[in-house]
């Protein structure tokens, strides 16, 4: 095992689920290649080898789009989300990067105060390292355990 | 005294008035199990396309009755009661599947593919001792069996008596639209569920509801996929509680909204790739952008541009609906089409631009009308009838929903 490796994934991870947590939505995208793939969709789905997707975007400006909407168009109530990952698990070492699994449970927490977990699932990341202390997302496939949404999921997972 | 003759009493204004109590009356949603669900209506099960091989197997429900429908050995589909003649247990445990038989885990009771209870465990007992006395007839419980019809690809079921044939219970304007969309043999491409926290009837008002469309939905609004503005109509069935809404994918540009300040026009905001998500082609070669389809109770058609979808209405308590999406596009799809229905799909379910607002709005009403018991909402958008019409800007179809839903519910 190459703890570089492991490190460099935990990290990018932790950097992307604290930008979600904390609401800086806006630096989502950038955690992404120009041309990143981000989608999210379910075990039961991916079993069956069905293509459907919640979120299906292919590029940075697809999910800057997502957040512009998530400002500025959709209407939902004030919530946030608590991320918990787990350690990830290198699947893959490519020449330029690595594929890597993370598990993550993620509770959401609304303006009333009441906390549920709301989903549970993992990251099937596709990570490259553009730089010599830097790595972004060509792909993040974000795999739900359970086909329920309760109401909405409008910010991102 | 009884409390809930006085309250239960529909306002005198009839079906302009909703009496809020109807989203909250414990004892009249056990009723709507039985007079509706498990009455003369025909509910959507699933897709022919999700039984795609003999002896395939899928779960569903006939509202809180959860349900098995299964495609035999020789193809033939049959629906019955997910539940033991015996103790009553669920027999399938699964959502979906390939199986010969089913066995229920409890005792090992055993059923062929059209529900018929094959084989009991030690019916005989061991050694001659113990087992079921011989006059006992345990076929005689086995689980109920529903009347199937199968339209264009989509499997409904029924316990009524005198639920009248599919197509005669769809109406005509129905069986054209619902053809329509259903152009070729299906093709599964997925789907998932959203749980709506609200009385179910609150979530298929929201469907039915062609006025708020465009005013709650910015992205319809500002993109333009939907306008009241727009040409189109509403056709409400002659029960009233089947109804369509559609418009055209041609615009007139009108800026009604914008004048109106409505906030659902929004000329400031806009996408930096919107043909990676919105680009579409005309499949049905008529124009039409946009056709939502409802058959009582529970069922959702739906075409936006290429995202075609089926939605079950499912109610899993006084407060809480499971909305059951299958999306699908047909077997002739070049991989065009079949990447557009994909990139289209963001609009619906649970994260979608436009859907992800209707389950935050039925939540809305059933937290909002907590203590309103005695006041009902007002529902005269379009005047007090419930006839089809060219205008949208109209709660016809919601009236339609509430004046079939009196009629089975003898209210």
């Amino acid at each position: 095992m190459n703890i570089e490796h492991l490190a460099r994934v935990a990290d990018l991870n932790a950097r992307y689920a604290d930008a979600i947590d904390a609401d800086r939505l806006e630096a989502w995208p950038d955690f992404f290649l120009d041309d990143g793939r981000y989608r999210i969709t379910t075990a039961e789905n991916l079993a069956q080898g069905l293509p459907l997707s919640m979120v299906y975007a292919t590029s940075r400006a697809m999910l800057r789009d997502r957040i512009t909407a998530l400002r500025e168009a959709n209407v939902y109530e004030g919530q946030y989300y608590r991320h918990v990952l787990g350690t990830p698990l290198i699947a893959a070492v490519e020449t330029d990067g690595l594929r890597a699994r993370t598990s993550f449970m993620v509770a959401r927490v609304m303006r009333s105060g009441e906390t549920v977990l709301f989903a549970t699932g993992y990251y099937e990341d596709r990570i490259v390292f553009d730089a010599p202390d830097g790595a972004r997302f060509a792909e993040k496939t974000v795999i739900l355990d359970s086909r329920q949404i309760d109401t909405l999921l409008a910010i991102p997972l | 005294m009884n409390i809930h003759t006085t309250v239960r009493q529909w306002p005198a204004e009839g079906l302009v008035r909703v009496p809020y109590w109807v989203y909250s009356d414990r004892a009249l949603y056990d009723e709507e199990q039985a007079r509706i669900f498990r009455g003369d209506t025909w509910t959507f099960l699933c897709m022919d396309a999700e039984l795609p091989t003999p002896n395939s197997f899928r779960a569903s429900n006939l509202g809180d009755m959860p349900v098995v429908v299964t495609r035999d050995a020789n193809g033939a589909v049959h629906a019955f009661e997910n539940r033991c003649a015996h103790r009553g247990s669920l027999l399938c445990l699964k959502e979906r599947g390939e199986a010969r038989e089913i066995v229920c885990v409890y005792h090992n009771w055993t059923y062929d593919l059209t529900g018929q209870l094959t084989g009991i465990a030690f019916r005989r007992g061991i050694a001659g001792k113990g087992g079921m006395p011989s006059d006992c007839r345990p076929e005689e419980h086995a689980p109920r069996q529903l009347r199937i019809e199968i339209f264009a690809g989509l499997v409904f079921g029924t316990l009524g008596r005198n639920t009248p044939s599919l197509e005669e219970y769809l109406g005509p304007e129905h069986v054209v639209r619902i053809r329509r969309v259903m152009r070729a043999p299906a093709k599964l491409i997925g789907g998932y569920s959203q749980i709506i926290p609200s009385n179910w009837k609150l979530y298929i008002e929201n469907v039915k509801d062609s006025y708020h469309a465009s005013l709650l939905h910015m992205f319809f609004t500002t993109f333009r996929l939907n306008r009241l503005s727009q040409k189109g109509g509403l056709v409400v069935s002659k029960a009233g509680g089947n109804h369509i809404s559609y418009s055209m994918t041609q615009d007139v540009a009108g800026n009604e909204y914008e004048q109106a300040g409505l906030r659902s026009a929004n000329e400031g905001y806009a996408l930096e790739a919107p043909e990676m998500l919105l680009k579409n082609v005309d499949e049905f070669g008529d124009g039409i952008g946009l056709q939502i389809l409802t058959v009582f109770p529970g069922f959702v058609l739906q075409q936006i541009r290429n995202c075609l979808a089926v939605r079950r209405v499912v109610p899993r308590g006084l407060d809480k609906t499971e909305l059951v999406w299958t999306c699908f596009g047909f077997t002739t799809d070049d991989d065009a089409l079949a990447e557009m229905r994909l990139r289209q799909a963001n609009l619906i379910g649970p994260a979608g631009f436009i859907s992800m607002e209707d389950g935050a709005a039925a939540g809305f009403v059933q937290r909002g009308v907590a203590g309103a018991n005695d006041a009902a909402s007002l529902v005269e958008m379009g005047g007090s009838g419930t006839a089809s019409e060219e205008s949208r800007v109209s709660e016809a179809a919601v009236r339609g929903f509430w004046k079939d839903y009196r009629h089975h519910m003898g209210l």
